[in-house]
């Protein structure tokens, strides 16, 4: 805990010129800010994606009509080929996964509040910061420009499992140029996801204020710096898993690829290389991912829910260690996504019991949020729905996980729908609702404006069904034995299930055109949204406690804040309102439960 | 709206629920020996993780239910037990449920992959490649004559990369198309890609297993009911993988022995 060193960043007078205000800019709100914009860029596209390949899905042969335009050989005709499906469902995967849920919870949300709530006036290398972002901006070209080189995006699965990652263009369409544009712009994106870790973890530790102790650190902030240790970890090893996998490309070398490969009869160059090496490195990042996704709405979701409950959680503390273990855990289970992968049969039973451990301190998180409901005030708006709805949905993606974490079980269950469902529910709606419980809690205090709540309820009732009835139906698929990645059902035991495909897909077609909504309603209100008043939702934290929403450059209008309680204090007896600030020096009789 | 919630909440748990209970999907039916015990795990875990879906949701759609409604007086109750309670609860539960799970399934795991295949076990290679397994079959000899990946030509029709003319062992191999088995006999599969990463996934044998280029790998099973199953490609190997499969065809003794026979005239 430091008493000044915040100072020394903010010491340099704002911006005035457009470019390094808005476009080039060291102050973490306005990266923040880009972060959420690239992130809405990026949802939006694999949103598209999703579309596409489910309307192919349901219908095979089905024209949609200009999709001739995006590709002339990928869908002659307006019909997507086969190997067309295969590289929009990359894309999609990509995208949603690294551009959307890694940077809106994490880098979007965490660089416009982390700073504000442990009472900075910035991040420690705002420069760093800067670069974080255009870094991860850079990343997003790459990868989108793969659609328009030679003959696509790479098909091979956002897994990017060796060797038909590593061969090149003999692999089949998209593993030549598009291949190492994907393997770079991912390596790019780790050294933007490195650079904003750093700058996490050190706001964190270095730049409290006084009285922000670790322990008073809202759930949030706690839930961004174990995000940034994980990201600091994970993404120190997929970089150079990309780098080796471009050298495969461009050098000549065979990380990936095994010897006396032969494929369209031509034996292939390479020698010595393992494919489970791309695996092991791959999963060693990818498990952490999942929890790089989550663990912030997590976060999000404890912040708005108490907020909303009137009432801090059961137990702050659990919460955080909770947190803390599945981002342990998380390195030791990597394994279970590689149980038939044709690595060691023993290794698969040691990776197993970690997996099922790990759902202890899931089924903790659930019973804290749950647990702690009882006896609040509750308030329905659309933030706490959205919250509520993330526990609904983080306990129906995590029963799953009994399943998928036990080796016999995943004979039959791994690579179907029943894994997509699986993955779908915990780590990408769920993270997506805690996006949307972010947005509309915070909307107010980023603009100055409330969003239109009657909107907003519209938007989460049919979020959450339309969530729940295209993924549901997945786990039914993956008992059923239908595999994932395949364009087409056409052998015999699949065949019957086509009608529950599409089923799906149009529940997807229309979950997601509701999401327009939300786009009308954040650009709507942020013009013309009801003026919000400066605490509207009578919130402790100190992103509450600025002198202006948005607020002003240096975040607190030249005051050094000085912290007195926890975060959450609500529910206060004798208090005037039933809350008490963090900054106010009034004496309460603190409601923790630490006792 | 919280009592909508909590409602719909509980609505979506339950209806989720039916079409499990009602086996309205499920998987191709067992004609394993060990498939029994995978299903029967799977069916452990799912009454398991099924009641603790259902009692997750009802608990919170109740919650909900009940405290989104208070009178603005009201003063905030702390849950019987407190967070230790929970944490205790999570750890007994949870954790011996899981662990219970983890360590019976390891039963059916050991059955497929730690035990070793019987000594009369029937060998059979099957080779992957984009996008269509191939079988082979030792013939009389028993042995099968080695690979020469410099060979493997789908042009020529050599698909394994045999040299009859220098292996002997090569001479008798029966190569295939189809995987055919006798029924209620071991058979003892021998697995190799010859490009990229592949699955050999049959449901009805309640067996998937990943083919690793530069790795041989093992599996085997018996199957115990004469029919015709499918073999498909669970691994992303390329624009056709979707297409990627092949027939198992389970014979009784006598067909098999006539079918293996007609492949070899066939060779």
């Amino acid at each position: 805990m430091h008493d000044a060193p915040a100072h020394a960043v903010h010491q340099h007078a704002a911006p005035t010129s457009f470019i390094r205000k808005y476009v080039f800019s060291l102050d973490h709100k306005v990266i923040g800010k880009q972060y959420y914009g690239l992130a809405l860029i990026a949802v939006l596209t694999g949103m598209v994606l999703s579309w596409l390949m489910r309307l192919h899905l349901g219908w095979v042969n089905l024209k949609i009509p200009g999709l001739h335009l995006l590709s002339a050989s990928g869908a002659p005709g307006d019909v997507m080929t086969p190997e067309y499906y295969l590289q929009l469902m990359t894309m999609h995967g990509t995208i949603m996964v690294f551009f959307v849920l890694t940077t809106a919870p994490f880098a979007a949300f965490g660089n416009y509040f982390l700073p504000i709530q442990v009472g900075a006036e910035d991040m420690p290398f705002p420069r760093f910061n800067m670069m974080s972002f255009w870094v991860t901006f850079t990343a997003f070209l790459v990868l989108i420009s793969s659609f328009f080189v030679g003959d696509g995006p790479t098909l091979a699965g956002w897994t990017q499992y060796a060797p038909l990652s590593a061969v090149g263009a003999v692999a089949g369409p998209g593993q030549g140029m598009g291949e190492v544009l994907w393997a770079s712009a991912i390596a790019i994106f780790c050294v933007g996801q490195l650079l904003g870790s750093l700058n996490f973890i050190t706001t964190t530790l270095d730049m409290r204020t006084k009285g922000m102790s670790l322990w008073r650190l809202p759930l949030s902030a706690w839930a961004w710096f174990i995000t940034s240790v994980m990201g600091l970890t994970a993404f120190a090893v997929l970089m150079p898993a990309c780098i080796l996998l471009i050298l495969d490309h461009v050098a000549g070398t065979s990380f990936f690829v095994a010897s006396n490969l032969v494929i369209n009869d031509q034996l292939q160059p390479h020698s010595g290389g393992s494919t489970l090496l791309w695996q092991h490195l791959f999963w060693f990042f990818g498990h952490p991912e999942v929890y790089i996704a989550i663990v912030p709405g997590m976060g999000v979701v404890s912040h708005v829910l108490i907020a909303n409950m009137r009432r801090p959680m059961l137990s702050h503390r659990v919460i955080v260690y909770s947190m803390g273990a599945l981002a342990v855990l998380s390195y030791m289970v990597y394994g279970h996504h590689m149980f038939v992968s044709g690595m060691n049969p023993f290794s698969s039973l040691a990776f197993s019991f970690p997996t099922l451990i790990i759902t202890i301190p899931s089924t903790i998180l659930v019973l804290i949020w749950i647990g702690s409901l009882y006896g609040s005030k509750l308030r329905i708006n659309t933030a706490s729905l959205f919250a509520l709805g993330f526990i609904s949905l983080f306990i129906s993606g995590g029963v799953s996980g009994f399943f998928l974490a036990q080796p016999s079980i995943d004979i039959m269950l791994h690579a179907t729908y029943f894994v997509v469902g699986h993955f779908h529910l915990v780590m990408a709606v769920a993270a997506i609702f805690g996006i949307f419980a972010g947005s509309y809690f915070w909307f107010p205090k980023v603009t100055g404006r409330m969003m239109n709540e009657t909107l907003g309820k519209v938007h989460f009732w049919l979020t959450f069904v339309g969530a729940y009835c295209i993924f549901m139906p997945f786990h039914y698929l993956g008992i059923a034995g239908n595999v994932r990645r395949y364009q087409a059902f056409v052998d015999d035991y699949l065949v019957g299930l086509i009608p529950l495909h599409r089923f799906i897909t149009v529940a997807a077609l229309i979950t997601g055109a509701v999401q327009l909504i939300f786009l009308y309603n954040l650009i709507h209100s942020g013009f013309r949204g009801e003026k919000a008043p400066l605490n509207p939702w009578q919130a402790t934290s100190l992103e509450w406690s600025t002198p202006s929403s948005p607020p002003p450059f240096d975040n607190f209008g030249g005051r050094h804040v000085v912290v007195y309680h926890d975060p959450y204090q609500y529910g206060i007896e004798g208090a005037t309102d039933d809350y008490v600030m963090q900054d106010s020096p009034a004496q309460i009789q603190s409601v923790r439960d630490e006792k | 709206m919280g009592k909508i919630l909590a409602v719909t909440i509980i609505l979506i748990a339950i209806l989720s629920a039916v079409p499990i209970v009602m086996h309205t999907w499920v998987a191709p039916a067992d004609v394993s020996v060990h498939g029994h015990l995978i299903d029967e795990q799977m069916a452990e875990t799912m009454a398991e993780a099924g009641i603790a879906f259902l009692a997750g949701q009802i608990l919170l759609g109740l919650f909900i239910w009940k405290f989104s409604d208070v009178k603005p007086g009201a003063r905030i109750k702390n849950f019987p037990g407190g967070a230790m309670g929970l944490v205790i609860g999570a750890f007994l539960l949870v954790g011996t449920e899981v662990l219970a799970l983890g360590v019976f399934g390891v039963k059916a795991w050991s059955e497929v992959y730690f035990q070793p295949p019987a000594a009369n076990a029937m060998p059979i290679q099957v080779q992957a490649g984009q996008f269509a397994f191939y079988f082979r079959y030792p013939g009389p000899d028993g042995k099968f004559g080695p690979i020469h990946p410099e060979l493997i030509n789908e042009g020529t029709q050599n698909l394994f990369g045999l040299d009859q003319d220098h292996d002997p062992a090569s001479k008798d191999d029966i190569v295939t198309a189809e995987m055919a088995i006798p029924v209620n006999h071991e058979v003892h599969l021998l697995m190799h890609t010859k490009d990229l990463g592949h699955s050999f996934y049959v449901p009805a044998l309640r067996v998937q297993q990943d083919f690793v280029p530069g790795l041989d790998v093992t599996l085997h099973f018996t199957a115990t009911k004469v029919g015709k199953y499918e073999i498909v490609c669970t691994q992303l190997c390329g624009l056709g993988h979707y297409n990627m499969k092949a027939y198992l065809d389970v014979m009784s003794q006598g067909d098999f022995d006539s079918w293996l026979k007609q492949q070899a005239a066939n060779q």
